[in-house]
Order: C-alpha cells, then structure tokens, then sequence
C-alpha cells in the first residue's frame, strides 16, 4: 500500500505501469479466445444478423418508385394531391421520359407490381403502357398527357396519382400500415374495410394457439416428466427413448400421420364409429381448422416442454415430498406447496421454448390447418414465395419479432427469467 | 428407562416379526423384532446396506413391510400414510424447502394442520428458540450454514409436537467439531421434551454418546440390541465386537470349557483364559476380542489373575492424548495396545519386548 503512494501506479518488475504488463500478458489469452469463436462469430453474422437485419430493412425501404421514376418523382413534388386535380403536361412528359429508360432497364414491370400491392391495376397500367411509350419519340410527340390517357384511362384516373405520389419517398411506413390492417387512404391513414382486416386477426390467433399449445404441452407433459425423473432408471429410459422418437422422425411423416388419424375418413372416426359413439353421417371434423393444428403441434412441441422439465426435476432430491409428508401434508399439498415450487423453473423453460417455437411455426399449420388453423408465418411465407411481396412480410415478420420480444421481457418481469433452467 | 421394554411396560413402537424385500428375490430386512419404549433414545446402528434405513423408512410409512407388523402406541400403522402418523423426521441432507424461509419452513407442519396465524407463530418462535435460531427466521435455508440448517431440520421436526421423532443420519453432512456440539445438543432436546427418538447412524461414537439403547444392524438382522456401555463392553458376537471401538483379536480353538471359563488354544499354540460368549463345545474355532485400552504391558499395573504373553513392540503413535502401539502378539500383527498420555506412562520403543497382561474377563471368545 505505502508503495504506491509513494511512488504512483505499481510498476512491474521491468518498470512498466503494472496495469498497462496485466493487459499486455491478456493480450494473446484474448486474441486466442477471439480466434476460436471467429468461425461461429462470422457464421452467425452471415446467415443471422445480415439477413435479419435487410429482412427489417425491407419492411420500410421504397427506393424503387424514386429509382425507376426519378423525373416523375421530382415534377410529383409540386403537384398537390388533395386538389383532386390530375396533373399537369410536365408530370406526364416526366413520366414519358421516365418509362423511356424503364422500359429499356425492363424495370417498369417491377415498379408496377410494386405498385399493385398499394392500388390493384397499377401492375397492368405499367405493363401495358411500357409496349406504348417504345413507340413514342419524346422530342416531336408532345403533349403526353392525351396520349397517356388515350393508351390507358387509368392515368387519367385521379387515384393512380395519388398512389404514385404516396410512394414516391424512400422510406414508407405503408407496409406496417398494411401489416395491421391500415391503408393510406385520400383523407390519410385508415383502417381496411371489415372484410379486408386479416392480419390482426391472425396475429391474434397465432398468439391465442401457441398459448393453448404451450398449455396443452405443460398438462400433457409435466405428468410424462415426473415419470421420468422419477422411476428406476430402466424402465425411465425406455420412457425417454418414446419421449425422443418423435425427435427422430421428420416433421412432414408425423404431420402426415395426423392427417391419417384425424381426417373424417381417419382412424379416430372410423373408430368412433365402430364403436357406436358417433354415426356415419356426423363424423367430426378434426382436421383443417384449429383443432388439427393444436393437436398436431402439441405433439409436436411436447419434446421440447417435457426435457427442460425432466431436467429439473431430476434435481428435486425424493427427500423434500417425503419430508412435507413426514410433517402431516397430504400428497396434494406435498405435491402443490412442496414439489410445483420446484419445478417451476423446468415450466418456464418448456413454456418459453413452446411458445416461441409455435409462434412461428410453419410446415404443420400449412398441412393440417386449412383456413382457420393458419398461422401468421404462412401469411409470411405466402408473400415471400408466391405474392412476392417482401416488405409486407418483412413488416409481418418484424412485428411478430417485436411481439415475442415483448413477450420475453414481460416475461422477464413477471417470471424472472433467472428461474429459466433449460439443462 | 433403558429397560422400560424389557420390564413389561407397553412398548411405544414395536417391530413383528417385520420383512422387507425390494426385489422379491433378497430380504434387506430379516424378521425385525424391536421394542421401544416411549421416551426412549434408540440408535439403528450399522454398516451401509444393513437394512436399517430401511426399517426406519418403514417406520415414516414410505417404504411398507413386505411381512408383519409395525405398531405405534399399540395401533398398527401398516395401512396408514405417512401424514397421517404424526411422526417428526429429520433427514439426511436437512430437505428443508429451499423455496421458503425458516419460519415458513417451520410453519408448514403447523398450516397443514390448520392452525391459527397466532398460534402458529407463538409454536415457530419456540422451536427456533429452543435450537437458538430465533434470528434467522426471515432467511431461507441457502444462506445458512449445514449446522444452522440442522438444527432448522431439528426444529422443524419438533414444532408440531409429535410424540416420536425419527432422525436418518442427520449429522452426516457436518465436520467432527460440530457434529460433537449437536449430538448433545440433540440428546439433551431430547431429554427435556420426553419425546421418543429413532436414530440412524453409522458413526458408532455417535451411536454411543447419544442412545439410550443401540440396535446394531448387519445383514438385515439385528445383531445385538442394548445399552452403549454393555454393546461395548459385553459385545454378543465378533461382529459387534469389531463394529463398536477399536478390538484386538487372535485366531484360536476352544480347548475346554469349565466354569464359565473357555481355555482357547491360539494359533500360536499358546493357551489363554477367557470368557465363552458365544462358545459352547471344545474344538470349536473361535475369535478372541480383547479391547486395546484393557491390555496392560506396565508390569507394576498388571492385576493380580492377569493372563500374561510375550509381545514384541512394531510400531509408537503418538496421537495427543493418547499412545497407540502396535504389537506382534500370538503371531498378530495388528495387536493394538492404547495408554493414557499420563505423566508416569512409559513410552515404547520398536523392537523392544515385553509382557503384556489382561483380565480374562476382558477377553471373550467370540464366533470365528
């Protein structure tokens, strides 16, 4: 102590500051450690954070109204769309000289089926008006606006302005908007018509199924998991083997499995009805809607729900029932005030696991579902592969990461997520 | 009280005729006959795997009899659960709820009974006292130390009253200095609320310190069941002799039997008095225990009537307050030899040799 007040910092033994010795000898133990996480570190930036990041990128990026139509876009800035005027001759010799190039880059067509997401038709105008405009010369055959209008009257239809105005900024909230039923309508922002309201009710559905999923995995499964942690060993391991093979099986043979036993020509119904518990004409439809989907993701999932609570419970020492019962508890309360306490860290893993993993679950509410049992993510598949129309889905895609965030954090504050033991 | 079974008053628990197999195939526990009086200290005592966990898990109701009958204050509890026999248990690894605090922990016996919040914290606050816990009662099992949780354990086992008290090893896990501390710290709690304890060890210090009666286990069967100082000074076979304390023994045959007096021929050809113990004809093989501190080699000391043999000295510990010395007697090589570290006792040196005496009564010819 009385050496350093003396003298200043500690030095090392070759008279270096001792502090600036310490971190030249991490150095090499830190690069070393660096090194042998660089392949994971630059796996996961490549195939994880990059695309995440573009995916939520694309739910606001519009460069390609500014890019295709640039004169267009600059002659559009005067023009005032709640005039309900169409607009001037410069406009539509922008948009002239605009197509000219477009339909040379063969970019028009993309541009119009961009637009079509917005305002339905704008993908034939573009289409139709690209054949048009390569015959026209722009020097001698002004004015464009008659001519515009002549090739299509959708450009003299005050509405495709509007659209092409919209849109014309960089950066557009109109996906999101799209993505919980909002559109830009003349008057600003407003909610879809009723029937064309389908993303917040699925959202809301996928929510409210991976709840009953995470619930119907934790009933079915914290029975399977006490049994597991608590018979012999042998007759455990046979049990844990059954709990596993699901594991080993492919996702599409199980789902398709489901599809043989719950379809209304499946073996539950023939069953049933060789039983004489329902009659030919009323089998049950199992399958197709909701119940399809929750039966087979619950077996699905139920792996993951009954190995973190396997896992923790293997810890609970026989001891602490047997001593509540020594002390007068009946094996409910031994079992409620004494065992559930423990275990609940083993429940908050499965249900986190199942929950998330529900949430975006894909291949088997797309086989088994039908309409009503679709999750949000096939709405996100649809338009990543056949709509095409990929910042909608990147916006789906991240409200839906913002809600299961938001779930966790919430889950956090309630639970703890220290109370979380996955092994 | 030692004898309270014995002299014809009720037994309090009782053990009949009482078999356990796990497997259908062994028997872990081999026709149990025990009494107990109330108010009585019993210690199982045994080696691992001699069946007396299992008697006293029997006992709590978690494991039942395969065969006979288990009584408790005259009733039998075959058929009654575990919760509904109102026996206190202590448990090895104290199985104090890690997810309640102390006074939580101690109130839990009393809840399930339905008793009133007043009541129940006038009972907690006894029992902490009586261990002297009486500040910890807001913390939670993982911050105390393993001696705090066993005396919470104790505690928890005594709060609700209950008539016996059953205890599985409970200072197994604590070092040597503290489990001395808490042998009588139980013992005396014991004493003062005149419960009936059954305790599980296989410390035999332990087992002699604390009991009224030692039931020694091995093998499924009771070996022999009776006061610290008589298993330790009469022990009944060789293997409670080589079981409690330390003993000497030499390899013989029994040449003659007269008077309560077996003359044993050693291995060695010498021949030595003893006490026939579980002995009965001549030719019989048979093991010869004397106890290292009733062997006397200071000749002045050796009483009158003492058998005498040569012995050579191996080996000297010096170990405190006492002096371990290894002899070769009789062609034993292991013939230990303990004296007091008094101001006039010699000390011995390898290679020396001597005479070493003892009391034939010291000296019993037990099973081979």
């Amino acid at each position: 102590m009385s050496d350093t007040t003396e003298t200043g910092p500690m030095l090392a033994a070759d008279g270096t500051p001792l502090k600036v010795s310490l971190n030249r000898a991490l150095r090499r133990q830190k690069l070393r450690a660096l090194a042998l996480i660089a392949p994971l570190l630059l796996f996961v930036l490549i195939t994880f954070v990059v695309p995440i990041g573009s995916m939520l990128f694309r739910s606001v990026e519009n460069e390609i109204v500014r890019d295709t139509l640039p004169k267009t876009v600059a002659a559009l800035k005067n023009w005032d769309p709640s005039l309900h005027e169409l607009p001037g001759e410069p406009v539509y010799a922008a948009l002239a000289a605009d197509l000219k190039v477009a339909v040379e880059e063969k970019t028009h067509t993309k541009l119009g089926s961009r637009l079509n997401y917005e305002n339905p038709g704008m993908s034939s105008l573009f289409r139709q008006i690209g054949r048009s405009v390569k015959k026209w010369d722009l020097a001698t055959d002004a004015p464009f606006k008659e001519k515009f209008i002549e090739a299509n009257k959708g450009w003299g239809d005050f509405s495709t302005w509007r659209t092409l105005k919209t849109y014309s900024p960089a950066y557009t909230n109109g996906y999101f908007l799209n993505a919980i039923d909002f559109e830009k309508g003349p008057d600003g922002i407003r909610q879809r018509e009723g029937n064309q309201k389908i993303y917040v009710t699925l959202f809301i559905r996928t929510l409210w199924m991976a709840l009953v999923i995470m619930g119907s995995c934790l009933l079915l499964g914290y029975p399977v998991a006490w049994l597991l942690a608590n018979l012999p060993n042998k007759t455990a391991n046979l049990l844990m083997i059954l709990v596993l093979l699901p594991f080993w099986t492919s996702l599409l043979v199980r789902t398709s499995a489901w599809k043989v036993l719950l379809q209304q020509q499946g073996v539950i119904n023939d069953v049933l009805i060789w039983l004489g518990f329902i009659s030919d004409e009323n089998r049950l439809v199992m399958i197709n809607n909701q119940f399809g989907t929750i039966v087979a993701m619950t077996h699905i999932l139920l792996p993951f729900m009954i190995l973190p609570l396997y896992s923790v419970m293997k810890t609970i020492p026989p001891s602490y029932v047997r001593a509540a019962k020594s002390l007068g508890a009946t094996d409910w309360t031994a079992f409620w005030r004494v065992y559930f306490p423990q275990s609940i860290p083993g429940i908050g893993a499965g249900a986190i696991l199942v929950f998330i993993l529900s949430i975006g679950f894909y291949i088997t509410p797309e086989l088994v579902g039908g309409t009503q049992g679709v999750f949000i993510s096939n709405r996100i598949a649809y338009h990543i592969s056949s709509s095409l129309n990929w910042g909608l889905a990147a916006a789906l895609g991240t409200i839906l990461l913002a809600a299961v965030m938001l779930l966790y954090w919430a889950y956090d504050k309630i639970v703890g997520i220290d109370n979380v033991k996955l092994g | 009280m030692t004898n309270a079974t014995h002299s014809g008053d009720a037994a309090f628990v009782e053990f009949e005729h009482v078999q356990k197999s796990y497997d259908g195939e062994t028997l872990v526990v081999k026709d149990l006959n025990l009494a107990i009086g109330k108010g009585e200290f019993l210690t199982m005592l045994g080696p691992s795997g001699s069946g007396k966990t299992t008697c006293l898990m029997m006992l709590a109701g978690f494991e039942t009899a395969t065969n006979g009958d288990i009584r408790l204050g005259g009733r039998p509890i075959n058929n009654i659960p575990p919760h509904k026999r109102g026996i206190g248990m202590v448990f090895q690894n104290y199985a104090l709820f890690p997810h309640m605090t102390i006074a939580e922990n101690l109130s839990f016996p009393l809840e399930v009974r339905k008793m009133g919040k007043n009541d129940r914290e006038t009972k907690v606050k006894r029992a902490l006292g009586m261990v002297e816990m009486e500040a910890f009662g807001g913390r939670r099992p993982a911050q105390l130390s393993g001696g705090q949780q066993q005396r919470v354990a104790l505690a928890r086992a005594l709060v609700f009253e209950p008539e016996l008290v059953l205890m599985d090893e409970p200072l197994g896990a604590l070092d040597k200095q503290l489990r001395e501390k808490m042998q009588f710290e139980i013992k005396h709690i014991a004493d003062n609320l005149g419960i009936t304890v059954v305790y599980v060890t296989h410390d035999q210090t332990e087992a002699l310190t604390m009991s009224d009666r030692v039931a020694v286990f091995d093998d499924g069967r009771i070996q022999q069941l009776a006061p610290p100082d008589k298993l330790y000074e009469e022990p009944e076979n060789s293997f409670v002799a080589q079981f409690i304390g330390e003993n000497n023994t030499l390899m013989g045959t029994v040449d003659s039997i007269n008077n309560n007096i077996a003359v044993v021929r050693l291995d060695g050809g010498e021949l030595i008095d003893c006490k026939p113990v579980n002995v009965s004809k001549p030719g019989q093989r048979t093991r010869v225990s004397i106890r290292p501190e009733r062997v006397e080699f200071n000749k002045s000391r050796i009483q009158a009537g003492a058998h005498t043999l040569k012995a050579e000295v191996l080996e000297f510990i010096y170990m405190g307050d006492i002096f371990r010395t290894r002899l070769r007697v009789a062609g034993n090589d292991d013939f230990i030899v303990k004296t007091r570290n008094a101001p006039d006792q010699k000390r011995l040196n390898p290679g020396q040799q001597l005479e070493i005496g003892w009391l034939p009564n010291d000296c019993r010819a037990l099973d081979a």
